[in-house]
């Protein structure tokens, strides 16, 4: 019980920004008309791929004579810039046929 | 001062992500949107590469192993670029659900490198002590590793699905086997938080994950797949905030949870445009219920077929012609011939107005997105309410490749596995002609009383095929 309570109390700021977040994400795609659903889907699975991030750091605190770490580390960052780069450019293709034509 | 940078870039960061999810949910500004996010994006990713660091025995680090890392980034940037730009409109959905899928697996190996790191600091028989004090951490590595897992493992599934290299595969008591493979990766899960020495137990977790992912996305019917590759989206986001949380990375942080978010209202809010319950799509009715419909065809008539020139010569006779595209224009990559048909329909004086049901197609906004890729009008797009009070003043409805959203069964049969989804009401109108391939019945397996209706024509062919046909012959008419 007490170690729960240190938990929170040590990760108050973790836990406070969780907590909104899940309030921001929630109001701000509120009203999206459902035209907008696969293109949405399709940049918040860009946007998910901030994951990299960790790869990158992964990568670069292995050792260099670790090869697991390096190999793994190596697979998830290639496979974050996929997520990133492919996630960014598919939804840009899907959006650029909502450009208004007059 | 470094540090200082970063936390800087990673504030942008998560600004542009908020700001750019809310601009990609308005049309006006969602392209913009979606550029400012790849913009925080990028500068989150170079920050890290060249400004994170971090203490290890009293010194400061900076990350190594750059030419490891930045040919990663540009492997994976060629080859995503490339994937992204070659791919056919039609398997849009799959490519989010590939590189959904590929996020997932980057959560996983993250926390596979990182517990064996740990692991390797605990040593074989660490103290009460020092497992009370890792406990948090590895809770948090397995979260993300079980998240990651099923997430990669189903967005897998998925994308075998929708382009067909996946069947349908359910076996009585699947959903048992579910609860009790989920329940065995939980139960280990907790194990090794209290015996995170175990270290060969973390490959266990990562299989029986893998095995959930893969069995929980199989019974789905295809038709539901973008509710259940943004679900599994959602997970990916909630797999990188763990590695936020791991990290003490803000920006990841953010960016997961607010996927996280979004991405299960956005399910939730394509569910109810299909007037489903999310339970019900995961459950599944679709498959279930077979038996039951296949009962029930027996009892429908004939169907009757309309010559191509009888169907030209009808439309440009029409006052108001109104198309029902479905996945069939998709699959036969008709959207310009079937602009070019509204062209000529058009010039003849006739009305001429798209129906376009939320979820016809493969995912939401399939339809929106192919008949833009033709240049077709945005102001002759009629959403579903819209297009069901024109359907009474309508002389012609002609359905492209749409089978379910048009299936009167969904008003009228409360034993249709698609009872109660909104559909456009057609046969107001006073002539419907339904351009197919076959008979055979759509994306959800059940027959459509439509076809067998005395208002109803059938007209066979391929969409491009037929589409060409009736504008040679309404050109010479």
């Amino acid at each position: 019980m007490n170690q729960v309570l240190n938990f929170i109390t040590s990760n108050q700021e973790i836990i406070y920004t969780v907590i909104l977040m899940i309030f921001v994400g929630i109001e701000i795609i509120e009203k999206v008309p459902s035209v907008l659903h696969t293109p949405l889907m399709s940049g918040a699975n860009a946007i998910h791929g901030v994951v990299i991030i960790g790869a990158i750091i992964v990568m670069g605190k292995a050792e260099q004579d670790n090869y697991l770490a390096l190999a793994l580390g190596f697979i998830a960052v290639l496979l974050g810039t996929l997520n990133v780069v492919g996630g960014f450019v598919v939804t840009d293709r899907m959006l650029e046929m909502f450009k208004k034509k007059k | 001062m470094n540090q200082h940078l970063l936390t800087i870039c990673y504030l942008i960061g998560s600004i542009t992500f908020i700001l750019g999810l809310k601009m990609l949910s308005n049309p006006a500004s969602a392209r913009k949107g979606n550029l400012l996010a790849a913009g925080g994006m990028s500068i989150a990713i170079f920050g890290t590469i060249f400004l994170f660091s971090y203490d290890e025995n009293g010194t400061t680090h900076y990350l190594g192993n750059y030419i490891w890392i930045f040919a990663a980034l540009i492997i994976g940037a060629i080859i995503g670029t490339l994937a992204a730009k070659k791919v056919q409109m039609t398997a849009m959905p799959e490519m989010v659900s590939l590189f959904n899928g590929m996020g997932g697996a980057c959560a996983a190996l993250i926390s596979i490198v990182e517990f064996n790191h740990l692991n390797k600091e605990l040593g074989a028989t660490p103290t009460a002590e020092m497992i009370q004090h890792v406990q948090p951490t590895v809770l948090i590595i397995v979260l993300g590793l079980i998240i990651g897992a099923v997430s990669f493992a189903g967005s897998m599934i998925a994308w075998g699905k929708l382009n067909g290299k996946v069947k349908d595969f359910s076996f009585t008591g699947q959903n048992i086997l579910n609860m009790v493979v989920l329940a065995a990766t939980l139960g280990l899960a907790v194990y090794m938080i209290f015996n995170p020495q175990q270290h060969m137990l973390l490959y266990a977790i990562l299989g029986l994950s893998l095995f959930y992912g893969i069995f929980f996305v199989m019974p789905i019917g295809g038709a539901d797949m973008p509710v259940v590759i943004s679900l599994l989206n959602s997970f990916t986001g909630v797999a990188a905030a763990c590695g936020g949380f791991l990290y003490d990375n803000k920006v990841m942080l953010t960016g997961g949870i607010l996927v996280g978010a979004a991405g299960t209202l956005l399910t939730i809010l394509m569910c109810k445009a299909m007037n489903r319950s999310l339970k019900n799509v995961l459950i599944g009715s679709f498959g279930g219920n077979k038996k039951g419909v296949a009962g029930a065809t027996g009892a429908q008539g004939e169907h009757k077929e309309i010559s191509l020139s009888d169907a030209a010569m009808v439309m440009s006779y029409a006052n108001k012609v109104l198309i029902v595209p479905g996945y069939g224009l998709a699959v036969a990559q008709a959207q310009h011939t079937c602009h070019e048909l509204e062209k000529i329909l058009t010039e003849k004086g006739v009305e001429v107005k798209y129906a376009i049901h939320p979820v016809a197609g493969r995912m939401p906004g399939h339809m929106n997105v192919l008949l833009a890729e033709a240049d077709v009008s945005y102001d002759i797009l009629m959403e579903m309410e819209q297009a069901n009070d024109e359907f009474p003043t309508t002389d012609v409805v002609l359905i492209l490749g749409a089978n379910d959203v048009v299936n009167p069964a969904a008003k009228s049969d409360p034993a249709s596995p698609i009872y109660g989804m909104p559909i456009l009401d057609v046969e107001q109108a006073k002539t419907v002609i339904v351009n197919k391939r076959s008979m055979k019945p759509g994306y959800a397996g059940i027959e459509n009383d439509l076809f067998f209706r005395p208002k109803t024509s059938m007209l066979f062919g391929d969409a491009k095929k037929v589409l060409q046909d009736l504008c040679t012959e309404i050109k010479n008419a």
